[in-house]
């Protein structure tokens, strides 16, 4: 088992026990724990996968079998990857229409009143965010952990912005640049998971929600993201200007 | 970038419409917003353009298009990715065209 | 043969706008005159657009109501930044509210603008999210493709997210461009280069038939305009019973193609008789061979 992986086991055991009945096939993770005396449905990857057309159905099926088997359980979702996959055949097989489904199935369980969780370990890149993390209630990082839309070398080639000047701008405007710290200002991420996870867990099985998209107020009061609560809601309410 | 502002004499009409939209901002290419504003009978332009140094190139561009439109109270803003002036002029006359014309 | 004015693919956002639309019905919302700009482009020493490269409003399409949006592929390649992308989950906000007789979403993009990432790729999940309530609010939501950026990255998963697919044979679908799997991948996965790869792996035709889109049109405003039409006012459904179908759809794909290395294996697997030919086909024979396969699976 590679370290990233015992790492990964390590947060299991912690929320769930040492039989916490979540089984890895390749990069996937699927099962159902136990929190609380309660039954949780455990859905995601390990090892930096690359979420291909494949993957995504493996964990769709999962999310489905949650809804089919028991109306309310709660659904977490463990988000460890390195984006897509890049792959001729996966863009063969539309890896796009795959990973909606998954992201579909998951907004279905959240309006059909699962509570959806997700945690970042290790990194969650792009598209692989956008498949799992975006889609859940609340979505939370653990210490140490990355969420980034591409590597700043390789951003600076594409958008023809020297690297050190995107460093210098990334330092001030959380829009730019990689980061748990980041994704928590324009209000991707919810929060850090330090210290007690268990404690973390139940408190965001328990927070009440009522079902609105909370992250642009997020991101405005958190200083992240300060026009898009705005615009939208201009936009909603039909305003010429 | 580089942001330069003029002002011309009013020669004519008042607008029709409110405002029109010409071009779409990219490189060599660039959007003309034309409106009707309340400048005493002036007309103004706002230029943001990507290329620096070509502040007198816009000057006598713009002030060819007043000329050649008479119009007054009229601002014109521009966001530039590096047109040429001929491109510019098409821009220009293709949004005053628009906002001339009240059949809409 | 292609007449330019009519043409969707050479038309700019606000033309799309004005030639799918009754004629004078477009009301737009937080228009260029609003300068509504990005406000991250400045310190990047880059211009803004106006309406930040997206228009939105609500019109009629003959007679009947809807909300519009349409992304400029001129502008930053179409791209999603946090102005752009507020606007899209706005107007879909709106759609729960007011219940036009669908959404048209218009989209033209590469997907994530990556000069203020993070805010583009959460405006994608919050877009989708969007989405999906004003389908569970029954406003069905049309996505159309065919201009020169396709829809790609972020946005390819939220197109996925709506009711119906429009394309012109120039669309394509995809999550990854050509050149991001080459550069990272190399050029023996995918040559980026090779057009006719690009459109036999993520283009509209091969979209068509393995069932990533509904309706596949010629380039022209008048065909754009009478697919949409065809859709307005049809939602599809939501529930856990099309989650399944759609998962049985897409398993029973992965189980018939996943050896496949190209969109001509597939096609031949499909019952096609002469995969080369497909890429040459005109919209109409196209859509009489995707008639005669759909005929004969029945």
């Amino acid at each position: 088992m590679s370290e990233a992986a015992s790492a990964m086991d390590r947060v299991l055991v912690e929320l769930f026990g040492e039989d916490h009945g979540v089984v890895r096939d390749a990069a996937t993770l699927t099962g159902v724990a136990r929190f609380d005396g309660r039954a949780v449905t455990v859905v995601g990857t390990a090892d930096r996968a690359v979420i291909g057309a494949d993957v995504a159905l493996r964990l769709a099926r999962a999310v489905l079998d949650a809804m089919r088997d028991e109306p309310g359980r709660p659904i977490l979702v463990v988000v460890d990857n390195a984006g897509h996959r890049l792959s001729r055949r996966d863009e063969l097989m539309a890896n796009n229409g795959c990973i909606a489904h998954l992201t579909r199935c998951l907004d279905a369980a959240r309006r059909r009143g699962h509570r959806v969780v997700g945690l970042v370990h290790d990194l969650a890149v792009s598209g692989g965010f956008m498949a799992t993390g975006l889609s859940t209630d609340l979505c939370y990082a653990l210490p140490g952990s990355e969420v980034r839309v591409m590597a700043p070398a390789a951003m600076a080639r594409v958008t023809k912005i020297p690297l050190d000047r995107l460093e210098e701008l990334s330092a001030v405007n959380p829009v730019l640049g990689p980061g748990v710290e980041n994704f928590i200002r324009v209000g991707g991420l919810e929060g850090v998971w330090d210290g007690d996870l268990m404690a973390h867990f139940r408190e965001a099985l328990s927070r009440p929600l009522d079902g609105a998209d909370m992250r642009r107020a997020l991101g405005e009061s958190r200083g992240g993201r300060s026009a898009a609560a705005r615009v939208a809601a201009a936009v909603r309410a039909g305003a010429a200007a | 970038m580089e942001h330069l502002e003029f002002d011309y004499d009013g020669t004519g009409a008042k607008p029709a419409r409110a405002f029109a939209l010409a071009g779409v901002v990219g490189s060599g290419n660039l959007e003309v917003l034309i409106e009707a504003a309340d400048l005493g009978g002036r007309c103004a332009a706002v230029v943001d353009t990507s290329v620096r140094g070509y502040g007198e190139t816009w000057r006598q561009v713009l002030a060819d298009f007043f000329a050649r439109h008479a119009m007054s109270d009229v601002r014109v803003s521009i966001n530039d990715g590096g047109a040429t002036p001929a491109v510019v002029s098409l821009r220009l006359d293709q949004a005053a065209a628009e906002i001339k014309d009240a059949s809409a | 043969m292609r007449v330019a004015r009519h043409s969707f693919y050479e038309a700019t956002a606000r033309r799309r706008v004005d030639g799918l639309l009754d004629q004078n019905s477009f009301r737009e919302f937080c228009g260029p005159a609003a300068r509504i700009v990005s406000p991250h482009l400045p310190a990047l020493g880059m211009p803004v657009a106006f309406d930040d490269g997206v228009v939105v409003g609500e019109g009629t399409i003959d007679g009947r109501k809807v909300l519009i949006a349409a992304q400029e592929g001129g502008f930053m390649g179409g791209a999603v930044g946090e102005v752009h992308g507020a606007k899209i989950t706005g107007l879909l906000e709106r759609a729960a509210d007011v219940k036009p007789e669908a959404v048209v979403l218009l989209l033209d993009t590469g997907g994530v603008r990556l000069h203020e990432a993070n805010a583009g790729l959460v405006a994608m999940g919050e877009i989708q999210r969007a989405a999906l309530s004003a389908r569970h609010a029954g406003v069905p939501v049309i996505v159309a493709i065919g201009g020169k950026n396709g829809c790609y990255g972020g946005m390819s998963i939220v197109a996925r997210s709506c009711d119906w697919i429009i394309a012109s044979e120039e669309g394509r679908l995809s999550i990854s461009g050509p050149e991001v799997i080459e550069t990272v991948e190399g050029i023996e996965e995918f040559d980026a280069q090779d057009r006719a790869l690009v459109w036999r792996t993520m283009g509209a035709k091969h979209r068509r038939l393995i069932g990533e889109i509904d309706a596949l049109v010629a380039d022209d405003m008048g065909a754009f305009r009478s697919a949409i039409l065809n859709f307005v006012g049809r939602p599809r459904p939501l529930d856990l019973d099309a989650l399944e179908a759609e998962h049985a759809m897409l398993s029973r794909r992965l189980e018939r193609f996943w050896d496949c290395a190209d969109g001509r294996d597939v096609w031949a697997r499909l019952g096609i008789n002469d995969p080369a030919a497909v890429p040459a086909l005109d919209a109409d024979s196209f859509n009489g061979l995707v008639g005669a396969l759909e005929g004969g699976r029945s």
